[in-house]
C-alpha cells in the first residue's frame, strides 16, 4: 500500500509532512487563516448586517444617514477584487500587525474582504425575521439589546447558520490566494508546489484536502441550521 | 362618568411612501371606559391597526392626543409643539399594554413557556417568581401541559392563547387585540372571545377589539365604532349600533352578522309572498328589550282581530338586551290594520313593510 501510494503520489510523499513546506503545517496555515479571518470578519459583518437592519427604513431605528454610510462602506469593499484588496490595504496591514506578509498579515484583507459579503448575508437573514414578531417584542416593551439578541438573532439563528457556512466555505477559497504574500496554506501548496512545479499529485491531493474541509463545513453547518430551526 | 382609560383626540396618521400621501386615520377621537370591551369594525384597509398602534405608540400619530389613564403619551396639535414619552419610560409604559395579533406573532424559536418569559425579562423579580407566574398564566390560558412545546408544533387557537399569556405577563390594565381571531375557525374564534370576555369580567380587563367581523362584536362587545377610511363613521353603544345603525357601512356588517338578509331574501322571493292576497301585508318586526316579553302577536289578534303569521323569527342577546326581528304576514279581518301598526308602533316596535296593502 505504502509503496503503491509513493510510486503514485511522489510528489506528495516528497513535501512530506512537517516542515516549512509540509502537508500538516499547510493545512494549519489554512485553518488558521480561516478561523481567525472568520472570527474578525465574521464579527465585522454581523456588526455591519445587524446595523444594516435597525437603521434601514423598517428598522427598529431607523437613520437614514446611519444606513447610507453603512451601506456605501459596504458596497464599497465587496467591489474590490480580493487579490487587489491585498495590495491595496497592505500599507494598512503593516500599520496594523507590522509587517506585509506571512500568515498575521493575511488575517487583515481576509478579514476585510469576507465581511462585507457576510455583512449582507446577515443582511438577508434578519430581513426574513417575520417583522410582526418584532413588534409583539416591541409591545412588551423588550429593548434595543433584547430585540437584536433576543429576537433578530435568535429568530434568526437557523438562516445565520446557513449563511455562515456559505461565507466560510468562500473565505476557504480567499485563503488559497493569500499564498500571493506568503501565508502558505494549501491553495499555495497547489499553486507553489503543484502547479509551478507541474506536480499534478501534489495539486490533486491539496484539492481533495480542500474539498473534505468544504464538505465537513457543509454537513455541519447543515445540521446545524436543521437543529436551531423551529419555525 | 369617569375618566376615560384611553382617550384618543383627533387623531390623524398619515403616510408619505414615495412622495404619495395616504391618510391612513382621519381626525378620529374615540374614549374607552375602564373595563369596556370596545370594538373596533372595519374592512381590510380602513385604518384600525393604524390607529390601535397609537395606543402603545408603536405608530406615533401625525397630530392629535393619546392619554392613557390621564398621562399623555403623545399629544401634537397642527402647529403647536410635540409632547411624547419616549425611552425606558415609553417601554415601562408598554409592558402595562397587552397586545396581540392576526398572525399571533410568537417568537418561533422558544418554546411557550419562555415566550411568556421574553415579556418579563425586564422584570426585576427573582427568576423563580418570573417562573411561577408563568406557570399561573399557562394555567390561566389553559396550556400547562404545552409549556415545553415550540409554536410550530401547537394549533392556531393554541398559539393565540399563549399570545395572550404573554401579554398579560406584566398584569396590564388594557388588552389590544388586533384581528387576534380572523386566522381561526369559528369554534376556536368563539373560545378566544370567550376568553377575552372572562379576563374583561374577571380581572376587569379593558379590552380594545379590532376586528372585521361584526359576530365578534355582537359576541362580547359593549361599544363599538365603525371605521372606512380612515375615519370613523359612527360609534355608539353595540346595543344602539345593532338595532339602530345609522351608516350603510355598518348596516352591511350587521346584516353579514345575522345573516338576516338572506332570510328576509329568500323568504321574499317565496312563492308565499309573491301571490301575497292583495289584502294580506307582508312586512318586518323590530322589537328591543322589554317588548319581547309582551304577547304581541296574542294582542294584535285579541284587540284587532289582525293574524299574524309569522315566517321567520330571530333573537339574540345583546349585552343582556334581546333584540328581535320577525317576518310576517298580517292579514286583518276587519278594516284596521292601520290601528294595529300604531299599536305595535306604541309598544316600540319598528314596523317596515316589506309588501302589501300600505307599501
Ligand atoms: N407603514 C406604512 N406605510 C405606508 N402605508 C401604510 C403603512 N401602514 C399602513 N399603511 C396604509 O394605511 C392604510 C390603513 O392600514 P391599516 O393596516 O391600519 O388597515 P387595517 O384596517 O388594519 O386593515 P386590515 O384589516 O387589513 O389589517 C392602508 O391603506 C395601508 O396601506
Ligand atoms: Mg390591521
Amino acid at each position: 500500500m505504502s509503496t503503491w501510494f509513493s510510486e503514485t503520489f511522489p510528489n506528495v510523499v516528497y513535501q512530506g509532512w512537517g516542515g516549512d513546506t509540509g502537508w500538516g503545517t499547510a493545512i494549519f496555515q489554512t485553518l488558521f487563516m480561516t478561523f481567525w479571518s472568520a472570527v474578525f470578519g465574521g464579527l465585522l459583518g454581523l456588526i455591519f448586517g445587524v446595523g444594516l437592519v435597525v437603521t434601514g427604513p423598517k428598522g427598529i431605528t431607523p437613520n437614514k444617514t446611519l444606513f447610507w454610510i453603512l451601506d456605501k462602506i459596504v458596497s464599497v469593499f465587496r467591489a474590490v477584487p480580493f487579490v487587489i484588496l491585498l495590495a491595496f490595504i497592505a500599507p494598512f496591514t503593516k500599520a496594523l500587525v507590522g509587517t506585509q506578509i506571512g500568515i498575521n498579515a493575511a488575517l487583515v484583507p481576509l478579514s476585510l474582504g469576507v465581511f462585507p459579503f457576510y455583512a449582507r448575508q446577515i443582511q438577508v437573514a434578519l430581513s426574513e425575521v417575520d417583522s410582526g414578531i418584532v413588534e409583539a417584542a416591541q409591545a412588551v416593551g423588550a429593548s434595543f439589546s433584547q430585540i437584536v439578541f433576543g429576537v433578530y438573532i435568535k429568530e434568526g439563528r437557523s438562516e445565520i447558520i446557513r449563511v455562515s457556512t456559505v461565507t466560510l466555505i468562500s473565505l476557504i477559497g480567499l485563503t488559497a490566494m493569500a499564498g500571493a504574500i506568503g501565508a502558505g496554506g494549501i491553495g499555495n501548496m497547489a499553486v507553489a508546489y503543484g502547479y509551478n512545479r507541474f506536480a499534478n499529485d501534489t495539486t490533486l491531493f491539496a484539492t481533495l484536502i480542500v474539498l473534505i474541509m468544504v464538505l465537513i463545513v457543509q454537513v455541519t453547518g447543515d445540521w446545524l441550521a436543521r437543529k436551531y430551526n423551529h419555525k | 362618568m369617569t375618566a376615560p382609560i384611553i382617550s384618543l383626540k383627533d387623531i390623524d396618521v398619515t403616510f408619505t411612501p414615495k412622495g404619495k400621501t395616504i391618510h391612513a386615520v382621519q381626525d378620529v377621537s374615540i374614549d374607552v371606559q375602564k373595563g369596556d370591551i370596545y370594538g373596533i369594525v372595519g374592512y381590510s384597509g380602513a385604518g384600525k391597526s393604524t390607529l390601535v398602534r397609537t395606543v402603545n405608540l408603536l405608530q406615533e400619530p401625525t397630530s392629535g392626543s393619546v392619554t392613557i389613564n390621564g398621562e399623555t403619551f403623545f399629544s401634537k396639535t397642527d402647529n403647536g409643539a410635540t409632547q411624547k414619552i419616549k425611552g425606558k419610560e415609553l417601554k415601562e409604559k408598554r409592558r402595562k399594554i397587552g397586545m396581540i395579533f392576526q398572525h399571533f406573532n410568537l417568537l418561533n424559536e422558544r418554546t411557550v413557556e419562555e415566550n411568556v418569559l421574553f415579556a418579563l425579562e425586564n422584570n426585576k423579580e427573582k427568576e423563580k417568581i418570573k417562573k411561577e407566574k408563568v406557570a399561573e398564566l399557562l394555567e390561566l390560558v389553559d396550556l400547562s401541559d404545552r409549556a415545553k412545546q415550540y409554536p410550530s408544533q401547537l394549533s392556531g387557537g393554541q398559539k393565540q392563547r399563549v399570545a395572550i399569556a404573554r401579554a398579560l405577563a406584566n398584569d396590564p390594565e388594557i388588552l389590544i387585540s388586533d384581528e387576534a381571531t380572523s386566522a381561526l375557525d369559528p369554534k376556536t374564534t368563539r373560545q378566544i372571545l370567550d376568553l377575552l370576555k372572562k379576563l374583561n369580567k374577571e380581572y376587569g380587563l379593558t379590552v380594545l377589539l379590532i376586528t372585521h367581523e361584526m359576530e365578534a362584536v355582537k359576541a362580547i362587545a359593549d361599544k363599538v365604532a365603525v371605521m372606512q377610511n380612515g375615519r370613523v363613521l359612527e360609534k355608539g353603544s353595540t346595543l344602539d349600533i345593532f338595532t339602530k345603525p345609522q351608516a350603510e357601512l355598518t348596516k352591511e356588517f350587521i346584516a353579514t352578522a345575522t345573516n338576516q338578509d338572506q332570510a328576509i331574501q329568500a323568504i321574499t322571493d317565496s312563492e308565499t309572498v309573491k301571490n301575497l292576497p292583495a289584502d294580506q301585508t307582508f312586512a318586518e318586526l323590530k322589537y328591543t328589550g322589554n317588548s319581547t316579553n309582551k304577547p304581541l302577536i296574542t294582542s294584535l289578534y285579541e284587540q284587532f282581530g289582525v293574524v299574524a303569521n309569522i315566517l321567520y323569527g330571530n333573537i339574540e342577546v345583546l349585552q343582556g338586551t334581546e333584540v328581535g326581528s320577525l317576518l310576517v304576514i298580517l292579514s286583518s279581518e276587519k278594516d284596521n290594520l292601520d290601528d294595529a301598526l300604531a299599536f305595535l308602533a306604541s309598544q316600540n316596535v319598528s314596523v317596515n313593510i316589506l309588501k302589501g296593502a300600505q307599501a
